[in-house]
């Protein structure tokens, strides 16, 4: 329970900012926040509390896998730092690669594999795998 | 004679009239159910029961507050002296937490280390260890990414530039 007090501002701000299926469970030392952020803003929010609790999270207590919520058919824009992103066959940096999404361009999302990787189509019609990290949903 | 008659039936008729006068038991539970529908949290139907102006209530409520909440709402209500909470607080079933195998985990994180060539990590028994250099606002980002891959843990041992 000692974990609960110490993420407790965190966990309360998960409550109040309407995360989906928001589950806390504490299990061998470690505090597990899992749940889908309405908007890439509020997974943002919640991390920087993360990070004032707990600077540069260092303690290895907590586990927060807090996606953010987007079904098939929303835009998302391509957030890499200024490279263009790669579009791959399969889910996984071993896949060969298809093609690129530029670097702040929208693309639309197919279906979710997994947490890391999209199954996405550009405007110009290009379809693959990204990794989500350089995704956000708009 | 006939006076008296009359002024005693009166006394008669209006004794009982004032013993009869506080609500009936059957009414105050009617109240009390009343006054217990404002509470959302309860978790079960609840049943409630008067004596003599003394409610009993039962039930299955969400937490504690909720247990609290129903004994205030059942005073609350008219004719109520005194509530007996046998209110239950639901025993929560949580799901153990999913750790991914660490195969999955070993390319999850492989992937998402790649683009941080500073970054060093191995993966024992669903546990993440970093070690080598990231820049601090690189952290954030690959902390979010190996969050989502269902580790046991993440032991941080990056060094921050």
């Amino acid at each position: 329970m000692a974990l609960q007090e110490k993420y407790k501002q965190l966990t309360e701000a998960a409550g109040t900012a309407g995360i989906i299926n928001l589950q806390v469970r504490e299990q061998s030392n470690v505090l597990y926040i899992d749940g889908e952020a309405p908007t890439p803003a509020v997974k943002d929010k919640l991390w920087d509390i993360y990070n004032r609790i707990d600077p540069d999270f260092r303690s290895g207590d907590l586990v927060m896998n807090i996606n953010v919520a987007a079904g098939a058919g929303t835009k998302a824009k391509v957030t890499t730092d200024s490279s263009n992103l790669n579009i791959r066959k399969g889910p996984g940096t071993d896949q060969p690669i298809v093609g690129k999404a530029a670097h702040n361009s929208i693309v639309t999302l197919l279906s979710k594999t997994n947490g890391q990787w999209w199954l996405i189509k550009t405007d110009e019609g290009e379809e693959g795998y990204a990794y989500a990290e350089y995704l956000t949903p708009e | 004679m006939k006076i008296t008659k009359i002024l005693f039936s009166l006394l008669l008729i209006s004794s009982v009239f004032i013993i009869g006068c506080g609500p009936k038991d059957a009414d105050i539970k009617a109240a009390v159910e009343e006054k217990l529908k404002a509470n959302t949290d309860m978790t079960g139907p609840m049943t409630v029961s008067v004596t003599d102006g003394v409610a009993t209530i039962s039930g299955e409520c969400k937490d504690d507050a909720c247990r609290a909440k129903c004994e205030d709402l059942a005073k609350s209500a008219k004719g109520v002296k005194s509530v007996v909470n046998n209110c239950v607080v639901a025993v929560k079933t949580v799901a153990p937490v999913e750790v991914a195998s660490d195969d999955a985990l070993a390319t999850g994180v492989m992937d998402a280390t790649k683009d941080h060539p500073g970054v060093k990590a191995s993966v024992n028994d669903g546990v993440v260890t970093l070690t080598g250099e990231i820049k601090r606002d690189q952290l954030s980002k690959l902390m979010m990414t190996l969050n989502t891959l269902k580790p046991k843990k993440i032991d941080n041992q990056l060094i921050i530039k």
